[in-house]
């Protein structure tokens, strides 16, 4: 059992450059492992002596033996000192926390993934989970856009993932030998579906990305309550206690990242939130 | 159930009235395009739209110094081409046939006749162009907040 509020040590194992300024840790347990994660939780992750982020965790949910995947993007001081982390740098672990995706209660119909930038991040492993238990989902289409072409995370994976899943990757700026589109994610998004039966979709990246995304999906016919967004704010303790991520009534490290769409719609218009 | 029908079924064509679904079709046919065929001309005259059923298209212009810039992808369901609605008909930008493509094309002058004949159609005509151009708008003007800008830029 670890304690909420104290880091567990967590080696670098490995460190693979995303993008330019994108980095993925690989991290394992250097004592005591966290609890297994949900897909769509976080961790706090703890550079020694510079301070401590939320970063999601971006890896394989299926994962057993406390080992933790977290992709991290060089923005400032901290993120800064944990993109650079290099095997066998020490670092902090606090988490798992927050509500995931819920990836489990979409079986049974289809899937609408939709990442931008880093938001692919954490829902890699929502990719993943489906992946692993094909057959109890439907259609499943990912819609993942970034800046250029050379700014997707996980380049490497997408051919193996395409045989089992719809992928359609779009940039805002092409660069010579790109094939795949070039246009806003919410292009591609309003030609996938309709969706007759029931579909959940799971968006991540900037919250204008993701309120224009859930407008197209709602025409094609998904529901406000199963259309899920994972939300930013500045966590801090993870354990609702300081009040920092406060969303209206939501304590977001405890009550999201991951809410509903009918739950964030009416807290994101609201411009001092 | 040929090309022709089936873009009627795609919004936002599908919210036409039977009458005036009809009246769509009289000014459509089956087109294919090889890949690398250019589909229009920027500042050519613009006289046609098409429906994409299959293959994908660029958009793009031609920029000095630095070649045809590609501003846009389009795939089945899309749709290409507005400029034959407004004055002054010509081609804001040129197309080219990424892959092998079949589509509805549409005849933008005969479009305009019809339009102009029968009121009615030309307003949910006119109605479900702008929706597209709406969607179009609100894509692009996405694109413009840059959203996915790193903290290196």
């Amino acid at each position: 059992m670890t304690e909420p509020m104290l880091p567990v040590p967590y080696r670098v194992e490995r460190r693979t450059e995303q993008t330019r300024d994108t980095a993925t840790l690989r991290l394992v347990p250097a004592g005591p492992a966290l609890p297994r994660f949900r897909p769509g939780q976080f961790t706090m992750l703890y550079a020694r002596g510079i301070g401590e982020v939320a970063i999601s965790i971006s890896g394989d949910p299926s994962t057993e033996d406390g080992v933790l995947e977290q992709t991290v993007r060089d923005v400032g001081a901290v993120s800064h000192a944990l993109h650079d982390a290099g095997p066998g740098t020490v670092l902090g672990v606090r988490g798992p926390f927050g509500r995931g995706w819920d990836v489990e209660s979409a079986r049974g119909g289809d899937v609408v993934i939709v990442a931008g930038g880093v938001g692919l991040a954490p829902l890699r492993p929502v990719v993943l989970a489906v992946l692993a238990d094909r057959a109890a989902y439907g259609r499943v289409v990912l819609v993942a856009g970034a800046r250029t072409p050379g700014d997707f995370l996980y380049r490497g994976e997408f051919a193996a993932w395409e045989p089992s899943i719809e992928v359609r990757r779009t940039v805002d700026q092409p660069a010579a030998g790109w094939t795949g589109g070039v246009g806003f994610v919410t292009e591609p998004l309003a030609t996938v579906g309709p969706f007759p039966g029931r579909a959940t979709a799971f968006l991540c990246g900037p919250e204008p990305m993701m309120r224009f995304s859930a407008q197209v999906l709602r025409r094609r016919g998904i529901p406000p309550a199963d259309i899920r967004v994972s939300l930013e704010r500045n966590m801090q303790c993870g354990t609702a206690l300081c009040g920092h991520c406060q969303l209206g009534p939501l304590l977001l490290c405890r009550d999201g990242p991951v809410v509903s769409y009918a739950e964030a719609e009416p807290l994101l218009l609201v411009r001092e939130l | 159930m040929s090309a022709v029908d089936r873009f009627t079924a795609l919004p936002p064509f599908s919210r036409l009235t039977p009458e005036e679904t009809a009246l769509l079709t009289r000014a459509t046919r089956e087109v294919a395009f090889a890949a690398g065929e250019r589909l229009c001309e920027e500042g050519r005259p613009a006289d046609r739209l098409w429906v994409l059923e299959s293959g994908r298209v660029e958009v793009g212009t031609a920029v000095p110094g630095r070649g045809d810039v590609v501003v846009q992808t389009l795939g089945p369901g899309e749709l290409l081409g507005w400029s034959w609605l407004v004055p002054p008909h010509r081609w804001d930008f040129g197309a080219r046939a990424l892959t092998t493509v079949t589509a509805a094309e549409l005849d933008g002058r005969l479009l305009r006749e019809l339009a102009d004949a029968d009121p009615a159609f030309g307003y949910a005509l006119t109605r479900a162009m702008f929706e597209v151009l709406a969607h179009r708008l609100r894509g692009t003007r996405a694109r413009l907040l840059d959203l996915y800008r790193s903290g290196r830029d």
